[in-house]
Formats: structure tokens, sequence, C-alpha cells
């Protein structure tokens, strides 16, 4: 007869196999991460550059010339660049982030040398031209009045404000903004941030010698003599820790809580995975349990450590029935405060600890994400051994260790208070 | 190429076993072929709340989510109109574990008073969260009614309304349980590091004893060809007008759903696609424009969804979105540009077959339709269609009487 009730035997696990970049030069020193691995003939080119000079009275300037980038170039109309893109079946995508902002390329590996000429036209050549930087205005203030009917959203920005002031981090968006987009300016930010010496480039996927050949005979010649400064902000956090904004006939409220805290640069950090995890970082959390599974206040609770290279802060994220908002807030707070006075049980961190261990192996899925790995600590000047760390932390930690944690880290009366809706 | 085996237990479930040993993980994915197409007009949203009560203890494990947790496992799920579908990634080496877990709820849940009570809340707070508290969050609640008069299509999958989940009762849930998830009704795929042999031993181990259940016959009505057009008008608290267009179109098994299909990418796939370049770009009369389609297995939709620049009347929105329909109708569409909605649906399926869950996902689906081959067959359905086939396609899809439209517009 089969045994239902026992769990099958499993293995705990002990061996995350990551595979590693290896580090080239182009002539140019600009840096290389090759990551060779996959099966299928494709490849994903990552060009990376750190945001510069920013600057209060322009405030989007580097997510707006990043988000025109591949709208024009000298020689090549946007319709042209898009059009020879698409053509191949290859994917180019901006994204612009708090540190840095990236250009992409995905694409077969029979048409790299069709698509990425484009991309090399773009990085060094791109013009923004006039009517394309006013109609990008238009459509995002459009964009952001919809955003700013969308409480977590809203939250969101008043968090990260309150948090750092008025800063690359912290500044809230208005629509004025966008108006002082120019070409111009868009040109200028453009010279100073893609710029030879501000570059990385990672290459995943299928990597033949062939490849990176192309790379260094298009990229390795690139010279500029712009210059810009690394952005180095200068947090002014609010005082007032409450910000209550109410809207009429809301359904719920957007509930976020945040507390200035350590980045992945600290030693504390790989601990503070394994604390958030109990607490509120994955679907059998503390909170999870409680507010969702328990008393079915949302859809979903979370927290997390979020990472930036110059600061980093702890949040707390939920949506919420308006009528059980408070009630969820007491909620959050007996749980922070659980874990500051009572043990974590044995039977729970052992769990935990076994769940990370698989995240982190089953977060190694193709070279794409092996190269992300390492991707995630090259810009906090960290290296492989972050991640020996990590596991070590995770196998090692105990209860005694995590109560200290929270206590360092955790005071529910410093916690920022947003509430929307 | 998508490799898979194939094998049936005697009580009638199918099991495909991918192997890819570039992985040290395994997934394991259930589809059960029951979707929000299947409930009772009366219980709507009821498919999707029991996906959610599925997590709620079965009859001899109390903790779904805890007992896989703590092999380094994760999970979740998905219900569509269509079909409820449930995955398991986790190490390896614990392939075991799924196994005994997936079978346990497919043999029996606990029903849990406590969990259905929870898990209504739960529901409805997702039902907020997603459909009424956000700006056009309630768009196909409204739309999907105007365009299916008979087809159960005609309701979301989170439910016509909130009242419908709130007034759901064990009976229901227990009568839904058997009649749907049963061997016969279900598809399982396990991929990853797993070998063919094991899969085999473990799935007569766990799924052989649980009994065949009745085979679901589904009979629903077909969605009647549209010969009016239908057109309606709310205001909403939302700051920009916007205005969607659905078509009729054939469902995903249909041979003329691969043309249908790539019409949507030549309208909307990429930044040098015909809405976005001539609208939002060369003449920007729109702040976003985009086509798109449902994918459904039976009738589905195709989709215009259009928000105006501020400035731009509903007339002039609306002249602009059937110039672009008039164009496929009247011309035949260049070689290039069908070369290119080609190549680019070949790299999007290169693409995803580095993921591991989607291969497992896609398998289970395609063995729905009749045959999990197709997952590897299909690109040469796409590559076959036509300049002409896209134009026939265009004059038997967009024609005034047959479009149903929404102006969701600025209180």
């Amino acid at each position: 007869m089969l045994d239902r009730l026992t769990a099958p035997s499993f293995k705990e696990i002990d061996n995350v196999a990551i595979i590693k970049t290896e580090k080239r030069v182009l002539k140019n020193n600009i840096p290389v991460f090759v990551l060779n691995a996959g099966q299928q003939e494709l490849v994903r080119i990552e060009f990376i550059f750190k945001n510069v000079d920013w600057d209060i009275n322009n405030p989007l300037l580097a997510s707006a010339a990043n988000a025109l980038l591949n709208d024009g170039t000298a020689s090549l109309t946007g319709a042209q660049i898009a059009e020879a893109i698409d053509f191949y079946g290859a994917f180019f995508q901006t994204e612009y982030g708090y540190d840095h902002s990236v250009v992409t390329l995905y694409t077969l590996n029979k048409y790299v040398a069709n698509t990425l000429p484009i991309v090399k036209d773009v990085l060094c050549n791109s013009v923004f031209p006039a009517k394309e930087v006013a109609t990008f205005i238009n459509n995002n203030k459009q964009k952001l009045k919809v955003s700013l009917e969308k409480n977590d959203f809203v939250a969101r920005q008043q968090l990260n404000n309150a948090l750092f002031g008025d800063n690359l981090y912290g500044y809230k968006t208005q629509e004025t903004d966008f108006d002082k987009l120019k070409t111009e300016n868009l040109q200028a930010y453009f010279k100073k941030a893609y710029h030879p010496q501000n570059c990385t480039i990672f290459l995943s996927g299928k990597v033949d010698e062939q490849l990176f050949n192309t790379i260094e005979s298009l990229f390795g010649n690139w010279y500029s003599n712009a210059t810009f400064t690394s952005n180095k902000p200068i947090f002014n956090p609010n005082t007032q820790k409450q910000h209550t904004i109410k809207k009429t006939n809301a359904l719920q409220s957007a509930i976020r809580l945040g507390l200035p805290s350590i980045n992945r640069n600290h030693p504390d950090f790989a601990a503070m995975q394994v604390l958030n995890t109990v607490f509120g970082g994955y679907f059998g959390s503390r909170l999870m349990t409680n507010i969702r599974e328990d008393k079915g206040y949302t859809y979903g609770i979370s927290s997390g450590n979020a990472t930036m290279e110059q600061a980093g802060y702890f949040v707390i994220a939920a949506e919420v029935g308006v009528d059980v908002c408070q009630a969820t807030l007491h909620e959050i707070e007996l749980e922070m405060n659980r874990l500051k006075t009572d043990l974590i049980p044995n039977d729970e961190l052992t769990l935990v600890k076994n769940y990370l261990m698989g995240s982190l192996l089953g977060s190694l899925e193709n070279a794409f994400s092996h190269a992300d790995k390492f991707k995630n600590i090259y810009f906090y000047g960290l290296d492989y051994t972050y991640f020996d760390n990590y596991i070590h932390t995770i196998k090692t930690i105990n209860a005694q260790d995590l109560i200290k944690l929270a206590n360092k880290y955790w005071d529910w009366d410093n916690f920022y208070k947003v509430i929307v809706g | 190429m998508v490799n898979y085996k194939k094998f049936t237990l005697n009580n009638g479930l199918r099991v495909l076993v991918h192997q890819d040993s570039t992985t040290p993980m395994a997934v394991l994915n259930i589809l059960y072929d029951v979707g929000a197409r299947d409930e009772n007009p009366e219980k709507t949203g009821f498919a999707h709340l029991f996906e959610h009560l599925m997590f709620g203890g079965s009859v001899n494990i109390p903790s779904y989510d805890e007992a896989l947790q703590r092999v380094g496992g994760e999970n979740n799920a998905f219900t569509s109109n269509d079909i409820t579908n449930y995955y398991i990634t986790l190490p390896a080496s614990n392939l075991e574990t799924a196994f005994w877990l997936e079978s346990d709820r497919m043999l029996n849940l606990a029903f849990s008073e406590k969990s259905l009570e929870v898990q209504k809340n739960v529901v409805c707070e997702e039902f907020k969260q997603r459909y009424l508290n956000q700006p056009y969050g309630d768009v196909w609640l409204k739309l999907r009614p105007l365009v299916y008069t008979l087809h159960p299509y005609r309701w979301a999958t989170i439910g016509e309304k909130l009242a419908h989940i709130e007034a759901a009762k064990m009976e229901d849930v227990k009568a839904f349980f058997a009649k749907h998830y049963n061997p016969q009704n279900a598809i399982m795929v396990v991929g990853g590091n797993v070998d063919f042999e094991d899969v085999k031993a473990l799935s007569e181990k766990w799924f052989a004893p649980i009994p065949a259940g009745n085979k679901y016959v589904r009979s629903l009505p077909t969605e009647p060809a549209q010969s009016q057009a239908i057109n309606q008008t709310v205001y909403a608290d939302v700051p920009l007008n916007a205005i969607y267009k659905v078509f009729k179109m054939p469902g995903k098994m249909d041979n003329d759903y691969p043309t249908a299909d790539l019409i949507s990418d030549i309208l909307s796939q990429g930044k040098s696609s015909r809405l976005y370049r001539n609208w939002v770009k060369d003449k920007p009369l729109f702040s976003d424009i985009k086509a798109y389609n449902y994918g459904s297995i039976d009738t589905g939709m195709f989709v215009i969804e259009a928000r105006p620049s501020q400035g731009i009347s509903l007339e002039d929105a609306e002249k602009a979105i059937w110039a672009e329909l008039e164009a496929l109708k009247n011309d035949l569409i260049p070689d290039d540009e069908l070369t290119k909605v080609k190549n680019k649906y070949e790299s999007t399926t290169v693409f995803s077959e580095m993921n591991l869950l989607d291969k497992a996902m896609n398998l289970a689906f395609y063995e729905l339709m009749g045959d999990a081959n197709l997952i590897n067959t299909e690109i040469q359905k796409y590559a076959s269609v036509s300049a002409q086939d896209i134009k026939n396609m265009a004059n038997q899809l967009f024609t005034n009487t047959k479009a149903t439209t929404l102006n969701y517009l600025a209180k």
C-alpha cells in the first residue's frame, strides 16, 4: 500500500554551479564579459552605461535619452532602425534604471552581422530628432497621467521621495519635467553618458571567437573626448514618517513601508536576505501566511531588500481592502516585532534555507541568467566570492543571528509609512 | 526542436516527458482541461477560485506549499477561459516530492471550510486589485458580454462580479472537483534533468492508483457570426480616452489562426509595425495603439486597443484605425514585410526554447489540442502563409458589421 502520508525523502542542495563569465578587453579598454553556454543559436549582447550628471533642473534627461536612442541616427531614421532590427527577428531594447542605462540586442547568431552594426550606429550617432522628442514628451505625459491614477505607483513614488529626497533615487516626476527635454540637451547627455569609457559589454548565449571579433571590429575603435561626472546623490530624507494620500471611492489602499537599510555591498546583506525571506520574501512567509492565507486581507503582500549602488532600503508592499488597512498595519507590526523577540523555530528556518537554495539553483536557467548573476554583483565591485558567501550564510546562519539582525535593522517607529487609497 | 516521449496510464492520465540535461532543475506541469468557459453562468469565476483552493491542502497533505518549499521547490498556477494549469519547479534530485504533492491533490482535496472562506476573500481582493481599482481595469468585464452573446467567453476568468465569488459554497467546490479534476481530464508534462524510465515508474507509483473518474464532455454553444456593428460608450474616472475594437477570429487550432495571428504581428509586433510606425510616430494621433489576440481555443477576439492623443477626436481616431485595416484588405503586403513577421515568429520560437517551464506548458497545451508535436510543427503553418492569405483573412475579419467597439472615455 502506497504511503501518501509521509513525504518522500529529499536531498539538500549543496552544490550550485554558476557558470562564470570570462573577462576580455577591447583595444580601447571596454571590458567585455563573455558567457558562452546554451544550445540555441542565439546571443544576447548588452551595453551597460552608468548614468551620469544627474541634474534636478532636467531630471528626466537620462531616462529620456535611453528611451529615444533608437529613434534616429545621423544616417538612419527611427523607422529604418526598427525595420532593420525587426526584419532579422531581433529584439532591440533599451532599459533605464536608477544606476544604469542599458541597450540590449537579442539576435539569432546567423544575423549578427546584419543587426549589430545598427546598434553600433545607435550608440555612436544618435541624433534625437525634434519631432521624435515632441512625440515622446506628449506620450509620456499621458502615460504619467495614467500612472498617477494607480495607487501603487503613487505610493512607490511617495516612499522613494520620503526616503531619499529630491535626487536620483527619490525624485517625483512632474508633468512639466518633460517640457525640459530638447534635442540639444539630449544630444549633449548622450555624448557624455554613451561613452566608450563608461561602457561595459556582456555577451551571453552562443558566443564564439567570430562574434568576439565582430564586437572588437565594431566597438574597439570607439573613442570620445567628452567628459562626464559620476552621480553622487546627496540624500535628504523627509522628517515626516507618515504619508497618507486619500483617494475618493478607492476599493483598496496601497501600503508601502520603507526604512533606509543596507545594500548588496554590506557584509550583512546575505543574512538580511534570509531574514527577509522568513518575513515576507516568499509565498510561505510570515506576512503571506498571516495576512493573506489566514485573514484574506490581500491578494499579495511581500517585503524585500531594495538595493541600489549608493543606497539600500527595506520595503513592505501590499494592496489591501480599505476597511482592513489599519488591521493589516497592525499585523505587519506584530510580525516584525515577533522576529525581534522570538527565535525562528528550527523547522521553519530549515525550510527557508532549503527554499533559498532551490531558488538559487532555479534562477540559473540558461546562459542569460548565469550572466545576470555576475551583472548583479559586478557594478557593486563584488566578485564571485559573493555567491560563495551567500551560500555559506544560508547554510550556517542560525536563529540567534537572525534575531540580532532583526533588532539591528528594524524599528517599526522609524519606518516611513505611505498609504494611498 | 523540443524532444518528448509520451505514455498514458490506465486511468487515462496522459504523460509527456521532455529531457533537458542542461539544467539541474525539473518541472512538473499539470494542465486540467477546465477553464472559465466551463462554468455555470450563475457561478462565474469559479474555475479560478477553485485554482486557489487547490493549494488549501489535500487529503493526506495539510500544506502543499510548505512541503514543496522544504525541498527547494516553487510553484504557481493560472486559470484562463480555456484551461487551468499548475506547475512546480524544483531541484531535479527532489522530483518525487512533486509527484507526491500533485498526485495527492488529484486524488482528493481536504475541502477545508476555512480555506474556502479565506480564498474567497483573497480572490475578491485580487478582483479589486486587478480589475476594479485600476484605471481601465474593468474593460474586459464590459467588453466580453458585448462581443459574445452565447458563448461562455462572455465573462472574464476572474468572474462576472464579486457577488458570484462571495456566494461560492463547499458543495459547489466538491462537485467541481469531481467533474473536472481527474486523470482523464489532465495532461502531465515532466521536464528538465529527468530520466524517462524514472518518470514512468514515478507516474505509475503515484498517479496510477487514482480512479479514472468520468470524462468531462464539453458541449458549448458556438458563437454565431456577427452581422451588425456593436457600439458602446462608457465614462469612467480615467485621465484619457481609450478605444477598444474587437473582431471575432478563428480559434487557436483553426487552419486560419496563423494567418490572423500574423496580421496582429504586421500591425503591432515591434517598433516597425504598422500601427506604431504610422500612428504613434509618423502621424502621432495616438499615444498608444496596438493589436493583439487572445489565442483562445474557441472563437477568439482580435483586438485593436488605442489611446488617442489629447485633442484627437474619436471620429479621427476611428478613421485612422479603419484606414489601417482597409490597407490590409485592399493591398497585398510586401514580401519583405511578410518575411519580417515570419522571421520574428521564428526567433520568438527559438528564444522560448531557452525556458524549461515554457516548453513544458506548451507541450501540455498542444497535447490538449490533439498533438504535442505541434510545438515543433506550428512554425511550418506560419511559414506557408502567403500575402494573398493575409489579404483574404483581413477581408474576412475586418468589416464594420462585425466590429464591436467600446469607447472608454474620461468623465
